[in-house]
């Protein structure tokens, strides 16, 4: 489903990311972890190109996404994608956050596009909110908007950078929930996160990245209690204590 | 002060709307047509100038800085001389006052008010222009539905305050003759000849209740945006 072959990025001098090899299943849900400034989020932006790579190609359902004549606005729409600080539009309802790229991109009616939302903001348990504004909402439930207008565009594969950060605690769970139900639905995700407990229970695969590398691919089971490089082994141990 | 209720007695017609209906329309009425006819014709302009200095593309970027900081570094007296005599020989044919000091003000205008709109654009979040890009709507879709009704918005009271200083300017049509207010006000001062603190402080009264007004407008469209930002409701 996704593919990274040989993938280098740099900022200047600095390698954020170090020859990344790693291929994602259609329907695994694969967790990134590893402490801030590892490039987890840099590697996730690079899968829609929201960051330019350097080197190497990464290829989503076969198609390289720098390849000559790729069309990226049409390769974005087939990739969900979710912020940590949610980006919904705040001069919109919630309804219409989740309608307008159906409208624009896919075409739909507006007849289509607003059932659509409303089936999705029924899922996600806001169909009550689609009138409000996003600054009328909480920060989980704008997040639960934010992942209804992306699976609005039914993309095969969801990308999610650090969806809980920006929460208050109490807020982290209701998000987790949505996101539990997706990947039972059998939708292949790859979350950024710091939710060691969300990802020991849907995670197939979790990646350890530290400086720019991928350094552990391993089972939650296995990484969590058998971690093998020495750095996952100070990672598990310091969100053991937090 | 009861000099002043006389011009007005006599003269107030002719400083409220010029010669109209037996003549061309002149003084404040005209003033409004210049400043709002100028903002009007800037603002598509001034949309297409900020969204053309925002853009990384350099020859789309690089022109429209050429010519908003040249304008920039221009009086307008200066455009209205030029309009006065370009403006005829571009198009091959004699062209009214009006017209002139509103190409000159358009074009002026276009500098600053772009500026204002590249501005209003910068001042949007990235991760707007992300999450629309991430949803595969293309640069232009974004622009329309995200970016600049975001944009526009926010920066109504520095459009506001364009209009107060495109309304002054547009005394400047007064050096070619343009009938406009200063300048009617400048006609009933001649054929007064022994009033010109009067006339003058009338004229000065006038520009500063207009702008007064608009900027009161600004401090309320301001006050109205910072709620809509707390807590936006239908």
């Amino acid at each position: 489903m996704i593919r990274f072959n040989h993938v280098n990025k740099w900022y200047g001098h600095y390698h954020a990311l170090r020859d990344i090899n790693e291929e994602i299943k259609r329907g695994e849900v694969v967790i990134v972890c590893g402490p801030s400034g590892s490039g987890k989020s840099t590697l996730i932006r690079t899968i829609n190109r929201l960051e330019p790579i350097d080197d190497g190609q990464i290829y989503v359902d076969g198609q390289d996404v720098r390849g000559n004549g790729v069309d990226i606005n049409k390769l974005r729409s087939r990739i969900g994608f979710v912020f940590q600080s949610f980006n919904l539009f705040p001069h919109m309802s919630v309804e219409r956050n989740v309608m307008l790229a159906t409208m624009r991109v896919l075409k739909l009616s507006e007849k289509a596009a607003r059932e659509t939302a409303m089936n999705l903001l029924d899922k996600v348990g806001l169909a009550a909110k689609a009138q409000s504004y996003p600054g009328q909402l909480s920060g989980g439930q704008q997040q639960r908007v934010a992942i209804a207008r992306a699976l609005a565009m039914k993309p095969p594969v969801m990308l999610f950078d650090e969806p809980t950060s920006a929460l208050d605690p109490e807020m982290v769970g209701e998000v987790l929930q949505v996101m539990k139900q997706l990947a039972a639905e059998g939708m292949t995700m790859v979350c950024v996160t710091h939710e060691m407990g969300f990802a020991r229970e849907v995670a197939d695969r979790l990646l350890f990245m530290a400086d720019g590398q991928v350094l552990e691919r391993a089972t939650p089971q296995d990484f969590f209690e058998r971690p093998q490089h020495e750095r996952a082994r100070k990672f598990v141990a310091d969100i053991r204590h937090a | 002060m009861f000099d002043m209720l006389d011009i007005l007695r006599t003269y107030g017609l002719q400083l409220l709307i010029g010669e109209f209906p037996h003549g061309p329309l002149g003084g404040l009425a005209l003033t409004l047509i210049l400043a709002v006819t100028g903002l009007v014709c800037a603002f598509p302009l001034a949309v297409l100038f900020g969204i053309a200095r925002t853009s990384r593309i350099g020859w789309v970027a690089w022109p429209a800085a050429g010519i908003v900081h040249t304008l920039r570094g221009l009086p307008v007296l200066m455009l209205i001389f030029w309009a006065y005599f370009i403006v005829p020989l571009l198009t091959g044919k004699p062209i009214s006052g009006t017209t002139t000091v509103i190409c000159a003000l358009v074009a002026y205008e276009t500098a600053f008010l772009g500026e204002v709109i590249k501005a209003g654009i910068l001042a949007i979040p990235q991760g707007q222009v992300e999450a629309a890009r991430s949803l595969g709507m293309g640069y232009f879709t974004t622009l329309r539905e995200v970016v600049l009704p975001q944009a526009l918005f926010n920066m109504i009271p520095s459009i506001l305050n364009q209009l107060i200083s495109l309304i002054k300017n547009t005394s400047l049509a007064y050096i070619i003759s343009v009938n406009e207010l200063t300048y009617a006000a400048y006609q009933v001062n001649a054929q007064l000849l022994t009033k010109p603190f009067q006339v003058y402080f009338l004229l000065a009264m006038t520009y500063f209740v207009l702008c007064y007004l608009l900027s009161s407008m600004v401090g309320l469209a301001e006050r109205r945006i910072k709620q809509k930002r707390q807590f936006r409701s239908l």
